[in-house]
């Protein structure tokens, strides 16, 4: 058998949009070696129907259920033997995860317990019966290494945005499974959430991601930045190291070498000069503006889009600009 | 409190990079290495750990003898111990690698092990919990804040948007994050008495690899992008290009 199976992530009880990428780039696979697709959710009671039709729609075939009290948050050493236990049930030619906050913590664990190795935070993957070729960034992003991965299952975990969730529809069987250890005798307990920011977007899910350097010259300037990305509705806000570092943004704002790696539709870097720490973190965004008053500056070389020129004039012009266009 | 950090040294990424003539890896020439990012993080995490509560930090460093001046790096910052886990390369495959060190650290009796939250050359972040797991003690990621009590621990994780607070039994094994504590730079007295102290050298028991990097190449280029214009007038131009060109509006 040459069966997928995905752990597909949830937050509050829903799916994150990072489940429908790996489920599609489960379902490619799937079909390259002749398989079907399983994907498995974590949750209380109902928490698997609740989802089948979403997983179906990406092209799950078996919805793998594993609900009970103490799963509605992640819970590191339960899951891991859960997800391990499945995968070692026989018939699976590999794991799929996201390599998200959650699936870089969950995954590695999951190889450990099954003695494979595990190709982490991959872009893209080839499957075969008797390897897993993938694309994996190295030197934060500035070459890109062509991995292969034997043995079974074959584990890989997928950096977030670097699929794009497909529609390949069918009805997801419902498949109860009991929970391989309990939750409650973890060694490491998760006590309590902490939201960060006002719940605003999170960078990582944000099609569009406006972000601030030391150009704006003081943090309360940030408010041009947060006026930007409220016009267009769905962005979120980063921020350099620089300015993370100096206190005008909180350190989880940071996009990075040392900060978020995030992958946007749409990245706008207001007064931002393109080290290549900040660079290493948002290379990969599909359309990049910079907005910056030196010319020379090296994010301009990554731009697709450049305005040079005082942002403090430019930024309230393209919020205004924006707003129009979209109808607001 | 007895710390072990287990650092890597790594290229350091500002440099210009090329692909060797193998076509698997950076070419060597005019590179300069030194002890990954977040590592840096996870020796100043301990170093400040045991400044406190006292005790001793040791770091454990694998790779072939240029891994000694990352080793002495952490000497001057402070750490009292060096081991070299001697291998002639560094392999990609984080199992590999968990297991020489989880045959290095079984025995040595740490309250503490920390890691970085990932090696910025490979990027996998795959060997703090794969060596916890070999170890059999618990494991948190990605701890951007830490307090320790007596035989247990808090810690924050970020989470994307949120942050978990987990309590965990001591011994254990954490991945360090950015933000927690910016590591000290060397002082003079430290540089001088690194020189001082030996490196323990001991030949790595690499795990078998089963992921291997069989091609590298650099990233394409992205298509040269243009200046819209100048100033606070070339707007409506930028605006008109994300809607009818990159079509991202």
């Amino acid at each position: 058998m040459a069966n997928i199976l995905v752990v597909a992530e949830t937050r509050n009880g829903e799916l994150r949009s990072v489940a429908h990428e790996v489920v599609t780039a489960a379902r490619q696979a799937a079909d390259a070696v002749g398989g079907e697709v399983h994907a498995l959710v974590f949750g209380t009671a109902g928490a698997g129907a609740a989802a089948a039709d979403a997983l179906g729609r990406h092209g799950a075939d078996v919805v793998v259920a594993v609900e009970s009290a103490g799963l509605e948050k992640y819970d590191a050493e339960s899951m891991a033997a859960t997800v391990a236990a499945r995968l070692g049930s026989g018939g699976y030619r590999a794991g799929f995860f996201a390599a998200s906050a959650q699936g870089r913590d969950l995954a590695p664990r999951v190889a450990a317990i099954l003695g494979v190795s595990l190709a982490s935070d991959v872009t893209e993957v080839t499957l075969s019966a008797d390897a897993l070729v993938a694309k994996h960034p190295v030197y934060v992003g500035k070459a890109i290494a062509t991995l292969r991965l034997t043995g079974t299952p074959a584990l890989a975990s997928f950096r977030p945005g670097s699929v794009s969730a497909a529609d390949a529809p069918r009805s997801a069987r419902v498949e109860p499974m009991a929970p391989a250890a309990d939750p409650s005798a973890s060694r490491v307990v998760v006590k309590e959430l902490v939201a960060r920011g006002d719940a605003k977007l999170d960078l990582g899910e944000a099609p569009v991601i406006v972000a601030g350097g030391r150009g704006l010259r003081a943090a309360e300037n940030f408010r041009l930045v947060e006026d930007l990305a409220a016009a267009f509705g769905n962005a979120a806000v980063g921020a350099t190291r620089a300015v993370t570092d100096d206190g005008w943004r909180p350190a989880t704002d940071q996009i990075g070498q040392t900060g978020r790696m995030v992958n946007p539709t749409l990245y706008v870097a207001v007064g931002i000069s393109g080290a290549i720490q900040h660079l290493a973190g948002m290379r990969t965004s599909r359309t990049i503006v910079a907005i910056n008053r030196d010319k020379d500056a090296p994010i301009f070389k990554l731009a697709d889009y450049g305005i040079v020129g005082d942002l403090f004039e430019i930024v309230p012009r393209l919020t205004e600009e924006i707003r129009k266009a979209k109808g607001g | 409190m007895k710390i072990a950090v287990c650092i890597k040294r790594v290229p350091d990424t500002e440099m210009r990079f090329a692909i060797a003539a193998d076509g698997k890896s950076l070419d060597q020439a005019g590179l300069k290495f030194d002890i990954s990012d977040f590592d840096g993080y996870a020796v100043e995490v301990a170093l400040r750990l045991t400044e406190k509560d006292g005790g001793e930090v040791a770091v454990i460093c694998l790779g072939p003898d240029g891994v000694q001046e990352t080793i002495r790096k952490a000497f001057s910052m402070g750490a009292a111990r060096g081991v070299q886990l001697k291998a002639d390369a560094i392999p990609f495959d984080g199992s590999a690698i968990a297991a020489a060190l989880a045959a290095e650290l079984r025995e040595g009796g740490y309250d503490l092990v920390l890691f970085g939250r990932q090696a910025t050359d490979s990027g996998n972040g795959t060997v703090g919990p794969m060596t916890a797991h070999l170890l059999g003690l618990p494991c948190v990621t990605a701890v951007s804040h830490l307090e320790l009590g007596a035989g247990r621990g808090t810690a924050h994780r970020e989470l994307e948007g949120i942050a978990e607070v987990v309590e965990f039994p001591l011994p254990a094994v954490l991945t360090i994050d950015e933000g927690i504590a910016r590591p000290r730079l060397p002082s003079l007295k430290g540089i001088m008495a690194a020189k001082k102290k030996t490196i323990d050298v001991r030949p790595a028991q690499l795990g078998e690899a089963r992921l291997t990097v069989e091609t590298m190449a650099l990233p394409p280029e992205r298509a040269a992008g243009r200046i819209v214009g100048e100033g606070p007038d070339a707007v409506p131009e930028l605006v008109r290009l994300l809607k009818t060109e990159a079509k991202v509006l």
